[in-house]
């Protein structure tokens, strides 16, 4: 199952032009980007783990794109995503977030079934083995 | 075909702009005769090399990083600020922002420091130019465990993976530059322009002097003109000193000297002329000349 987690996730997977040219339009706006990778891509699951510090004074999309590529070499099987960080006052949060890699089979999630107190059925999201 | 060929040259020319730069270099940057000549060149071959690429000639990307040696002062920096314009205008470098760094800001100070430093740097100048000022001190011999070599090492592997990214300008002074070719072979043979800045006559100095006050808006005065000129022969003869660096700051002392001096005349009103002017008393005060006088009485 395809993983549907920040922009450009229901379009076909960027080439690294693509990527490129996203990158650069970040670093036009001023905002720090940043590669994160993880291999628990639940929806719950927020903060991935780090590759690298984030890129600060960056002018140039190469640069990123460098430290995505060395990410993916790394953790060829594991999902990375690309993050842009908007530091204007009033605004300090993430802008704009995608994802740069995926593994060759996505297992997706399963639902799970758990009986509670009262006869009560929960149902949650796991990872499907 | 030949026409046609020419056309594009020319429209190439206008449309990079490069010209303008190159006139601007021209005005702004006295003497420099063999520095010029050499970005001439560069800039001729980049010309050429973007219509080959159009025609469907074979034009590898050439390599350009340089080596820029010269004593103190000499305009180095200065020149490799313009260098990234030129670059730029060229289409060679993207984005055509200027680097600066130092042995303090590639080199760390523990084992495993010193990579991810280099690796920030050469990501931040990425589509730019990289000027490693003071390039020598990367490699100290005296210390086999120094960690000069691990940045130098992973300079060259970049400057070979991304020479369409980026341009790496070395610069220092010449003797100490060579030496430190010598010891790093491979370094040496990767930089394709050596480009040496000669150090400036007593004329070139005078009128580097004059632009500046231009740019800061002072003028001299007959006698100051005269006295600037005797502070630059003298100066020259005396240790440290530095070129363009030494006028700049002989400039600042006597901006310093004329502000006192109007200070103490301050009940006689100030015309616009009087404070810009910079008079002969107010570089006559400098320890210039009471050193050469010292030194012809001893």
């Amino acid at each position: 199952m395809r993983l549907t987690q920040g922009a450009f996730s229901f379009l076909p997977d960027l080439t690294d032009a693509q990527i490129a040219a996203q990158i650069e339009y970040c670093l036009q706006q001023g905002w720090a980007t940043s590669v994160e990778y993880t291999d628990d891509p639940h929806p719950r699951n927020t903060y991935w783990e780090m590759f690298g510090m984030p890129m600060f004074d960056m002018k140039d999309a190469a640069g990123v794109l460098q430290e995505v590529n060395a990410c993916r070499h790394t953790f060829p099987s594991h999902y990375v995503r690309v993050n842009a960080f908007d530091a204007t006052r009033g605004v300090e949060s993430v802008r704009l977030s995608f994802i740069v890699n995926r593994p060759p089979e996505e297992p997706g999630f399963g639902l799970i079934r758990e009986e509670g107190a009262g006869r009560n059925i929960r149902y949650t999201l796991g990872r499907r083995a | 075909m030949n026409a046609a060929t020419q056309m594009s040259l020319e429209a190439e020319l206008a449309e990079s702009q490069v010209a303008d730069v190159l006139d601007e270099l021209d005005a702004e940057l006295v003497g420099l005769a063999p520095v010029k000549s050499r970005i001439r060149d560069i800039c001729a071959f980049l010309l050429v090399d973007k219509l080959r690429s159009q025609l469907n000639l074979n034009s590898g990307a050439p390599s350009l990083h340089m080596s820029f040696t010269g004593n103190p002062g000499t305009g180095k920096t200065t020149v490799a600020l313009r260098m990234a314009e030129i670059l730029h205008r060229l289409g060679y470098v993207r984005k055509g922002h200027l680097v600066a760094v130092t042995r303090d800001d590639l080199v760390g100070q523990y084992i495993g420091h010193t990579a991810p430093k280099t690796r920030e740097i050469l990501k931040r100048a990425m589509g730019g130019v990289l000027f490693i000022d003071e390039a020598y001190y990367l490699y100290r011999p005296e210390n086999e465990r120094d960690y000069g070599q691990e940045a130098i090492e992973m300079l060259l592997q970049q400057m070979e993976d991304h020479r369409d990214d980026l341009v790496v300008i070395f610069a220092g002074y010449k003797d100490r530059m060579e030496q430190f070719f010598r010891s790093n072979p491979g370094l040496s043979s990767r930089i394709a322009h050596h480009i040496d800045f000669p150090n400036y006559t007593s004329a070139e100095l005078l009128a580097i002097g004059h632009l500046m006050l231009k740019q800061m808006q002072y003028t001299l005065s007959r006698e100051a003109e005269a006295v600037l000129r005797e502070y630059i022969e003298l100066r020259q003869t005396q240790p440290n000193f530095s070129n363009a660096r030494s006028i700049r700051n002989a400039l600042d002392r006597a901006r310093l000297r004329q502000a006192t001096r109007l200070l103490a005349q301050r009940d006689k009103p100030l015309s616009a002329r009087e404070l810009m002017t910079i008079e002969a008393q107010d570089i006559r005060a400098s320890r210039v000349f009471a050193q050469a006088a010292r030194g012809s009485d001893s």
